[in-house]
């Protein structure tokens, strides 16, 4: 006889979706810069910031309240409003 | 409840007649590395005689992919995980606890620090299952001690979809996250029980979950006065994450009987003991500024004059457990606290 056990994960699937089309330039685009709250995190988007302005384009800066957690969905929906493209920073 | 196993709602898995049993479940990735119970639907059914509660009832959302996950499905990994059905209601309370956003047990799993889930079991349910808070209460060799907190990990794995090198990002990780379960010797503590502690009533069962690391080994033999012990512990105590590490991150003490008894002998409470120990861990800013004493590490240079604290209100916690010899206690050193990580939370065992 058949040995018949019960699944013991979520019995789900992953859902494969289109990733967003890359624009061919960042001309005339807003770049958001989210630090995700980890330790020297704003150095690094800080420096990046410099080089992105430096080529005229405009910069958001956004920052998660804790690295612990995912980023809360109103900021993400902020993020997506206001910018084209998005750098996310991790640190340490 | 009594449910006949063909009324499980959970997909079927039929392995082919030559399939290896213990090798298909590694094989489907089911298990923690150790080998696991088969969830027969006859083990399953039997599993849930272990409580009241509908098999159909939503337990908790389990992250990291937050899927709504059932009593059934507990049941499933508990199976797995080698529980008896009457530590069942104490595997659910332990997942809700897990799931809530004050534990915070996404972020737990994907954090790059050792810390996973501590299950701590206060009340009557822990002597009614047969847990052990005594010799080796930390160790190995007590079925309910090991399955319960095998059994979060594996509704955590398997429900959720947390799994070592995905989401769960620890760069060294510890042996506690295959199982860190024990329960509290309230009988013989000098102080009234954790729960009690935290709100709850001293005849109520409850799980209290913490984000810890591994247990290490604090030893004071020599001493036999409550002050001088105090400050031998607040010592080692202010070594977690780091010395330079302050009001981040939270610990538990688990006192054993020995040293328990010299704090009883001096007649200090368990909050005594915890003010005891805050004193004695102020340090000026000076000492833990970025920089001083030769170390990057260190506080703001803005702290340079304050009397800076080593743990926050509420986030040094004292369990009482372990055999009765050795004057040893173990500390439990945690993760980033409170709504910047993981606070500390306990539920109670529902029937």
């Amino acid at each position: 006889m058949a040995r018949v056990l019960l699944d013991p994960t979520a019995e789900t699937r992953p859902d494969t979706r289109e990733r967003a089309t890359r624009p061919d330039t960042l001309d005339g685009r807003t770049v958001g810069l989210l630090d995700i709250a980890k330790a020297r995190g704003d150095v690094f988007l800080d420096r990046i910031e410099e080089h992105l302005t430096a080529h005229g384009l405009r910069v958001e800066r956004f920052r998660k309240p804790t690295f612990t957690k995912p980023a809360p969905i109103d900021l993400r929906h902020e993020i997506a409003t206001r910018c084209d493209v998005v750098i996310e920073a991790l640190a340490d | 409840m009594t449910v006949a196993p063909d009324d499980l709602v959970s997909r079927r898995v039929t392995l082919g007649a030559a399939e290896d049993e213990a090798e298909a479940m590694f094989e489907r990735g089911w298990t923690d590395g150790l080998p696991v119970v088969a969830p027969t639907p006859e083990r399953v059914a039997h599993m849930l005689t272990g409580t009241s509660r509908d098999p159909g009832e939503v337990v908790a959302v389990v992250p990291p992919n937050l899927v709504p996950c059932t009593v059934e499905k507990v049941a499933v990994n508990a199976v797995l995980a080698g529980c008896r059905p009457e530590y069942l209601p104490v595997v659910l309370a332990a997942v809700e606890a897990a799931c809530t956003d004050a534990f915070n047990m996404h972020g737990l799993l994907a954090t790059t620090w050792f810390s996973g889930p501590v299950v701590i079991v206060n009340g009557p349910v822990a002597h009614a299952i047969g847990m052990n808070s005594g010799v080796n209460a930390l160790g190995q060799g007590n079925r309910a001690n090991a399955t319960i907190g095998r059994a979060l990990q594996l509704v955590v794995r398997n429900v959720g979809g947390g799994r070592p090198g995905e989401v769960d990002r620890a760069t060294l990780g510890q042996p506690g996250k295959y199982t860190f379960c024990f329960a509290e010797n309230e009988a013989d503590s000098p102080w009234e029980p954790l729960h009690v502690t935290r709100g709850f009533g001293a005849g109520e069962s409850t799980v209290t979950l913490f984000a810890g690391e591994a247990p290490r080994g604090f030893a004071d033999q020599l001493g036999r006065d409550a002050p001088q012990l105090a400050t031998n512990l607040a010592d080692a105590l202010l070594t977690v994450w780091g010395t330079r590490a302050v009001m981040a991150f939270d610990a538990f003490v688990v006192v054993s009987p020995e040293h328990a008894r010299v704090f009883r002998d001096a007649g200090w409470s368990k909050q005594q003991v915890v003010d005891e120990l805050h004193e004695r861990m102020l340090r000026p800013g000076h000492e833990l500024v970025r920089g001083s004493g030769g170390i990057a590490e260190g506080v703001d240079p803005a702290f340079a004059e304050a009397q800076i604290p080593k743990f926050r209100p509420g986030g040094l916690n004292l369990v009482h457990a372990g055999g009765g010899a050795g004057l040893f206690s173990a500390i439990i050193g945690g993760w980033a606290s409170g709504a910047l990580g993981s606070d500390i939370v306990t539920v109670a065992v529902r029937d």
